[in-house]
């Protein structure tokens, strides 16, 4: 089965039409990146997937079933996390967020909720934080943090939106690390401008600008799909080829 | 002050400083970290019509006040819920004419005119046993709504939209903590008056936030700072005679300018420690 079916999905606000004919299949353990340019609807299909945006019903089915019906298949790591830094909340507080709320305690978190949140924060290297107040962290530690908190619910999915657009390029290399290492069990979606996440580490991209376009980065070569479309990623293969 | 302590309003209004700090120290916490100071303030100016109405149609105050109240937190949650940003204008509009109402019932009521002055900056010596209970009832069921639904509270407030992927109601949450902020308001607007409100709910926050990491025990230092405000300022007012409204307010006031000052100098230095390595 796979992990993401998007299927012929047309989207729009009021008269806008925002996402038109979208169709996305993702396989278990797929690493996909979703680029294309600003207001191209990449954020939109993002928030479909997740259930935030509403849909046409069947448009759009995650391991076969309705997004709001399978919440903890999917993490989701949003995109600004530098908000509400002065907020009162530590580390722990943050991740134990990412626990879906039934069969809880009358009072406070349960036992199995906490360890589950330090094992979350091990994963991605941050046990030692996890009493920190959240503004007091960096921003690619605060991104980590956000990943842990995703990886709370052991999700089969996990969705990022622009995960390293607020940190500087050692954080960048240390959120993508931690991916690569998380995608040998879990299917990954990025958002993402930065061109490198593409040849490095992602498996399959997907260039979504009202209509979507899908590469595969394994097969390289084939430049001009059918319909001649041609974006950022076969100029980067173009490049990459050179060197061969 | 030992021998005022025998009188039952001293004691009354002792009691009513301390419940009224414990909610509004809980409350206050949820205002501030939700950034609704300006629809608190509003909700506060609109309960003014409800005590206009109540003194007209001769209903008990606290109850035509808090009715009042709590539609206008019922009507700012469901224009506000969907856009947080753009609401300004609306509460501006609401706390304008909730006074407005206020006023007119007022003016309309024949005969004995009510102390317009005790309901703008508080009667604390003017507390009724009826009065408190309402309070302690008011103070038991905030107090067991941030016990309860401490997660959700918490993931509502840090990242809304993250709470809504994860299950929680969050219209019925945001909608509670104005409908209990309304509440508050109500019984703070009988120590501190309506117009004062809002330092009650922001000055003891702002402190508590600064010494807490975690909201929960933000909660607990906003409402021990404010029992201490409250009684010192109450002391102060009882002492030299002054409205107790203004004495609590000014006694906060000038306890945040000295801890702004103190952790000012506790800061430099380190500042300049860091900045050597």
């Amino acid at each position: 089965m796979n992990a993401i079916d998007v299927n012929n999905l047309t989207f729009s606000y009021d008269k806008d039409t925002i996402l038109e004919n979208i169709s996305l299949h993702v396989e278990p353990k797929e690493f996909l990146a979703i680029i294309g340019p600003n207001g191209g609807g990449k954020s939109t299909l993002l928030k479909l997937i997740l259930g935030i945006e509403k849909s046409k019903p069947d448009k759009i089915k995650i391991f076969g079933k309705k997004p709001s019906k399978n919440l903890t298949c999917i993490g989701y790591v949003p995109q600004n996390t530098n908000v509400n830094t002065d907020f009162p909340i530590k580390v722990i507080e943050v991740v134990m967020m990412g626990h879906v709320g039934h069969k809880r305690p009358l009072i406070g978190y349960k036992k199995e909720e906490i360890e589950c949140a330090k094992h979350s924060l091990k994963q991605v290297n941050m046990e030692k934080y996890a009493n920190y107040k959240i503004g007091s962290l960096s921003g690619g530690q605060r991104q980590r943090v956000m990943i842990a908190r995703a990886l709370c619910s052991h999700p089969k999915i996990l969705l990022l939106d622009e995960p390293t657009s607020n940190i500087d390029t050692v954080g960048q290399r240390e959120v993508y690390k931690l991916l690569k290492d998380l995608n040998k069990s879990i299917t990954i979606v990025v958002v993402s401008h930065d061109l490198s996440v593409i040849l490095n580490y992602a498996t399959t991209v997907l260039h979504v600008n009202k209509q979507a376009a899908f590469h595969n980065i394994k097969q390289k070569k084939k430049f001009f799909t059918k319909d001649e479309h041609f974006c950022e990623v076969e100029l980067l293969q173009m490049i990459g080829d050179k060197d061969d | 002050m030992i021998d005022a302590l025998n009188y039952e309003f001293i004691q009354n209004a002792l009691m009513a400083g301390i419940l009224v700090s414990i909610a509004s120290g809980i409350i206050g916490s949820l205002i501030v970290v939700n950034r609704m100071v300006f629809l608190a303030g509003g909700i506060a100016h609109t309960s003014y019509g409800g005590i206009g109405l109540a003194v007209y149609f001769g209903i008990p105050i606290f109850l035509g006040a808090s009715l009042f109240a709590v539609c206008a937190a019922l009507l700012i949650a469901f224009v506000t819920i969907k856009n947080r940003d753009r609401t300004d204008t609306f509460i501006g509009l609401i706390w304008a004419v909730g006074m407005a109402i206020g006023i007119l019932f007022v003016d309309m009521t024949p005969g004995y005119n009510v102390d317009l002055m005790s309901y703008l900056f508080g009667s604390i010596l003017a507390v009724s046993n009826e009065d408190l209970w309402y309070m302690s009832i008011l103070v038991i069921l905030i107090v067991s709504f941030v016990t309860f639904w401490y997660r959700d509270i918490l993931a509502v407030s840090y990242d809304s939209e993250y709470a809504i992927l994860r299950g929680v109601n969050v219209r019925l949450f945001y909608t509670l903590i104005l409908v209990f902020s309304a509440l508050c308001v109500v019984i703070a607007i009988k120590i501190v008056g309506l117009i004062l409100v809002i330092a009650l709910l922001t000055i003891p926050i702002y402190i508590a936030e600064k010494l807490s990491n975690s909201l929960y025990i933000m909660m607990f230092f906003s409402s021990i700072i404010s029992i201490i405000f409250t009684l010192f300022g109450l002391f102060i007012s009882y002492n030299y005679d002054i409205t107790s409204g203004a004495s609590i307010i000014l006694v906060s006031a000038v306890s945040l300018l000295l801890f702004y000052v103190i952790t000012e100098l506790i800061k430099y230095p380190n500042f300049r420690k860091n900045e050597n390595r």
